[in-house]
């Protein structure tokens, strides 16, 4: 063993930073690492299990993918094998995955998309939406105005996780976020207008709502199936 | 009928099945699937309160006793509509057809109705099927179930070119309800596959139907809302969310039940127990039990009446099935459920 070595530990941290792209949550926190090893020789092994064995093969795909880039990124790390458990389509994407393919890879002929953008696009979008109701809700809260929250820029924004992770998806969405951008923004990047803002927060509540009651039953699944307890935001975030 | 609280509630349960998955039944080669498939609703069920829950064994198989016992002696159900879902690939005899439900109806004639079902992959012979089944079973209505697997495809869209065809033969049987489900599905492999936009496309060329959007289109309730807004005919299927999040999520529920009472309105949305997933007893109970808290954050939702209820509960099925329903069972001030023409007023208002 050298000081170098990976651990558990630090493979474990970066596999928090893989999203499920459908609830904009990190695996880790979800429950779906069930197991996580590394060898003296520094081989990772990584086992992953979703709620049912039916959850969506295309983010069951991105999920297992951006788990194998994530943890490759580590300098200690040699081969790395991710395996999905318990999926109808499990052995397709356990099989592209491990050859570094893509999406055609793991279903020949059914597909032609193999990196899934619009598909990831499409809920980073409602992510965005998402968190950035939790924040103008927060704000309302505090006795912000319309007026106030539509002038705020990012950097006026507090230092909150969902704070921070909007500034992520804006990244990841090609969308401005700079110091002096809009705080809130529409999926095409622009501002939302202090008119319009109530209007807005009407329905990005709800694709909130949706994210976190798919998150909801996501958990209770595993649990009921697995026994598996998980830090539920249910009762933390309030 | 259930009463409660000197309020008696007319209980039409729109969504229930009498299935049959043990491992008998399964196909050949594809137990995996079969297996899979019940074990996932049987996960479900464990989202309802602990001495409700069965054993996979008898999930897998309940009996005509049971069935009873369940809806009619305990759950306090006045009309139930037995779904139709086939899933012939994994299970040898069919999951839960026309067939084995009309077997129910037959010995509960003034209970039960079913509703049939269509596969636009079937073509020619699936049209047939239909009209055959629909003279059979008197139907009403059809349970589309766009997740089910067929000869190497993986699902099909409501706006497939074929499906027009099964749309109109619908028409011209006089099936005008339509209760589509989407989920767990996994077609368009590289799409969002619980993407409602063909159910969207299709209540709009088809506005003599009803599309009834089961389980309200989870885990995309969001699409869902902002379709079922903006067409009269779309209606909510309340399975899933009851039985689902009631017991399991009572916050998500008040607020899933907040929005579709904002969004889709009180007159278009249709309670199903889901059951053999769920006994209905808890959810009817539950339900009329149930308000939406005074607390700030669910100001802004409306607050469900007693004849809000009265609607969900029986009163907007028993409209779009037709059924009769006894004058004392009916709203004190004549105040019957908004009809799709009211609906349509409001929405060229």
């Amino acid at each position: 063993m050298t000081a170098t070595m990976a651990t558990t530990a630090n493979v474990l941290g970066a596999l928090a930073e893989v999203y499920d792209p459908e609830l904009d949550e990190p695996i880790t926190r979800l429950g779906f690492v069930t197991s996580c090893e590394v060898s003296a020789d520094g081989d990772v092994e990584v086992i992953l299990r979703l709620p049912t064995p039916q959850c969506a093969p295309n983010f069951a795909f991105l999920m297992a993918a951006d788990a194998r880039k994530v943890v490759r990124r580590l300098p200690e790390v040699r081969e790395v094998t991710i395996k999905l458990e318990d999926h109808y389509t499990g052995d397709e994407i356990n099989a592209a995955v491990g050859r570094g393919e893509g999406f055609t890879g793991a279903f020949p002929g059914e597909t032609v998309d193999d990196d899934l953008l619009a598909l990831r696009e499409l809920f980073l979008r409602k992510a965005l939406v998402g968190r950035e109701s939790r924040l103008c809700e927060a704000l309302l809260r505090d006795g912000g105005t319309a007026e106030e929250i539509a002038a705020l820029r990012i950097d006026d924004l507090p230092d909150t996780p969902d704070a921070r992770r909007c500034i992520e998806l804006r990244r990841d969405l090609g969308l401005a976020h700079g110091h002096d951008e809009p705080a809130f923004v529409l999926p095409n990047g622009d501002p939302v207008a202090a008119a319009e803002l109530t209007r807005w927060l009407r329905t990005a509540r709800l694709v909130r709502m949706s994210l976190e009651v798919n998150g909801g039953i996501c958990r209770s699944l595993l649990q009921f199936r697995h026994g598996v307890a998980i830090d539920d935001p249910e009762e933390v975030l309030r | 009928m259930y009463q409660k609280d000197g309020e008696s509630y007319f209980v039409v349960d729109a969504h229930q099945h009498f299935w049959d998955a043990s491992p008998a039944n399964w196909v050949k080669g594809q137990e995996q699937y079969a297996k899979g498939w019940i074990e996932c609703f049987h996960a479900y069920m464990g989202l309802g309160p602990p001495e409700t829950h069965w054993p996979l064994e008898k999930f897998m198989k309940y009996s005509e006793d049971d069935y009873v016992h369940d809806v009619f002696d305990s759950g306090h159900i006045d009309r139930g509509i037995l779904q139709s879902t086939y899933l012939k690939e994994w299970y040898t005899d069919g999951f839960n057809t026309a067939e084995r439900n009309a077997r129910m109806v037959e010995k509960f004639p003034d209970k039960l109705i079913v509703n049939g079902r269509f596969d636009p992959r079937e073509g020619e012979a699936g049209l047939k099927q239909l009209e055959e089944d629909a003279k059979r079973y008197n139907l009403k209505g059809v349970k589309v179930y766009t997740a089910e697997w067929y000869k190497g495809s993986r699902g099909w869209k409501l706006t497939d070119p074929e499906a027009q065809m099964f749309l109109d033969k619908c028409k011209e049987l006089g099936i005008k309800n339509i209760h589509a489900h989407k989920g767990p599905t996994i077609w368009p492999l590289d799409k969002d596959a619980f993407d409602v936009k063909d159910i969207d496309v299709a209540a709009t060329s088809n506005p003599e139907l009803n599309f009834i959007v089961e389980h309200v289109g989870l885990p995309r309730i969001e699409d869902f809302c902002f379709m079922a807004t903006q067409e009269p005919n779309v209606y909510a299927g309340l399975a899933v969310v009851i039985g689902g999040l009631m017991h399991a999520r009572p916050r998500f529920f008040n607020k899933v039940m907040g929005e579709l009472l904002f969004w889709v309105g009180e007159d278009k949305m249709l309670f199903g127990s889901d059951y053999g997933i769920w006994e209905p007893k808890w959810q009817v109970e539950g339900f009329i039990d149930w308000k939406m808290p005074d607390s700030e954050e669910y100001s802004d939702y409306p607050h469900p009446t007693t004849e809000t209820k009265k609607k969900i509960m029986g009163l907007n099925a028993a409209k779009l099935y037709d059924i009769e329903v006894p004058a004392h069972l009916q709203l004190k001030n004549g105040g019957a459920p908004a009809a799709k023409e009211d609906a349509q007023l409001v929405e060229s208002a």
